[in-house]
């Protein structure tokens, strides 16, 4: 237990720093990948709800303090998404190869909405058009992209041990 | 085989013995769920209540001067990687700024001849009326170089985050140029080792500036359309703008507020000109003469007299 709750606060330390300081400098077309985003969605699917409600809280707090933007604001929607994606993986998308590409798509329209709403409600100046219409295509792109190294990344680092043995062993006694 | 049917009895099955632990589970998952939610919602509306001094705001400080150190690590390490990103995608449209910047070199060597003259004069004339100017940029400006550690913030806003914060002297307001001395924006929020900077693409942003040809005087702020250009407001009609006109920052005070920005900041250039019949105002876009997606580095201008 202690050994996950480290390892994520090592992971996600290391997407935040890496977004802030690389990933949000690459803007092909006026879009930008979200690594937390993208990773928060492996360890979500990997973990579970709790486990993806925690460290999106966590991951959010940290982007929020590394952009001085209003702490809480994104800790509220990556917690929303992290739940979201983590009864997703428990239920219809388990062991389903598709979920992590899936629920990318998915999450970062529905983030993308909710940052627009969310800035909306505490008055800042937002353009939905450069936000919807021109950022959001290529962040989906960029994310899809990310998916598939991000996921397995965090494979290796939050899957929990046997499980894939205890999948193969139900598979057999069929 | 078993038919249900209204109105008739129904056997049901045993309760499984993991149901109990099932729904334990749930109610676990819901309460974490719903005490983050609070917990979020509770921290943007102290947030907001707090003045700028206040434990979240030390708490937000404190926790970015922490990552401070691995953003400026992380920066140096991948900046050899975003400059060979930057010099890919400057290759791309070299050719239509090359023609460009032709356009715009032998319009400045004939401006130059005349600003030598022009210049000197002035000098003397200012000795002669032992005349009083306010502050002017760049000689009553100390400049603080800081890095960018963080580009965008999200795909809603302009912002970016620098490496200099309220131990070095930056305040909220404090203007921003970049190396080369052209307006990138102004300072939003401060903490003791970082500072947000709102550049001049942000819809929050404005800024008095004129043009230097016509000496014309308007408001410049992004306007509703995508992408980088500004939109200098306020011009009347009669006023003779044209395209490549450079734009300046007025440095202007209005009432009793004075101007965030010094006079004479090179801002951008003008690209289009429009007139139409129903509106009081030209319509004048004006093209930022900052490179904002390959800014590693800006300087924060700081009063001497501060």
């Amino acid at each position: 237990m202690l050994a996950d709750v480290l390892r994520a606060g090592v992971v996600f330390f290391v997407a935040v720093v890496l977004q802030a300081a690389i990933v949000s400098a690459v803007e092909p077309a006026g879009g930008t990948a979200d690594l937390v985003l993208v990773t928060l969605t492996a360890a979500a699917l990997l973990r579970g709800a709790v486990f993806g409600a925690l460290a999106g809280f966590y991951a959010g707090f940290l982007l929020d303090a590394a952009s001085l933007e209003t702490l809480g604001l994104s800790s509220l929607l990556l917690t929303i998404a992290g739940y979201w994606i983590g009864r997703y993986g428990e239920t219809t998308g388990r062991d389903r190869a598709h979920a992590p590409v899936l629920a990318i798509g998915v999450v970062t329209v529905l983030y993308a909405l909710g940052g627009l709403a969310m800035h909306y409600l505490v008055g800042d100046p937002v353009s939905a058009r450069s936000g919807l219409v021109d950022a959001l295509p290529v962040e989906i792109l960029l994310n899809l992209v990310l998916t598939i190294p991000v996921y397995a990344l965090c494979r290796r680092v939050f899957a929990r041990p046997g499980s894939r043995a205890a999948i193969e062993v139900e598979f057999g006694t069929q | 085989m078993r038919l249900a049917a209204l109105g008739s009895t129904v056997q049901r099955a045993a309760t499984p013995a993991y149901s109990s632990s099932r729904s334990a589970n749930a109610l676990r998952r819901r309460v974490v769920a719903g005490v983050l939610v609070a917990l979020s919602l509770v921290l943007i509306t102290g947030y907001f209540r707090e003045s700028e001094s206040g434990t979240l705001h030390d708490t937000q400080g404190a926790v970015a001067t922490v990552l401070h150190p691995f953003q400026v690590g992380a920066e140096r390490i991948a900046r050899p990687f975003q400059d060979a990103y930057g010099w890919l995608a400057s290759f791309m449209h070299a050719k239509s700024e090359n023609e460009k910047l032709k356009e715009r070199l032998e319009r400045v060597q004939r401006q130059a001849s005349q600003n030598i003259t022009a210049a000197r004069e002035n000098v003397e004339l200012r000795q002669a009326l032992r005349y009083k100017s306010g502050r002017s940029f760049p000689r009553d400006y100390d400049g603080i170089a800081a890095a960018v550690t963080y580009h965008r913030l999200n795909e809603f806003q302009e912002k970016i985050v620098v490496a200099a914060g309220r131990a070095d002297g930056v305040r909220v307001n404090d203007p921003v140029v970049d190396s080369a001395g052209h307006l990138v924006g102004n300072v939003s929020k401060t903490s003791p080792r970082s500072a947000q900077v709102t550049l001049l693409t942000d819809g929050e942003f404005s800024v008095s500036a004129y043009d230097v040809q016509s000496e014309t005087y308007g408001l410049l702020s992004h306007g509703q359309g995508a992408g980088e250009s500004l939109i200098l407001d306020l011009v009347s009609k009669d006023k003779l703008v044209q395209k490549n006109d450079l734009i300046f920052t007025a440095g202007q005070r209005s009432g009793q507020l004075p101007s965030l920005y010094p006079k004479n900041i090179e801002v951008g250039i003008v690209n289009r000109v429009g007139r139409s019949d129903i509106d009081i105002y030209q319509s004048i876009q004006v093209e930022p003469l900052a490179d904002f997606a390959s800014l590693s580095a800006v300087l924060i201008l700081v009063p001497e007299d501060r």
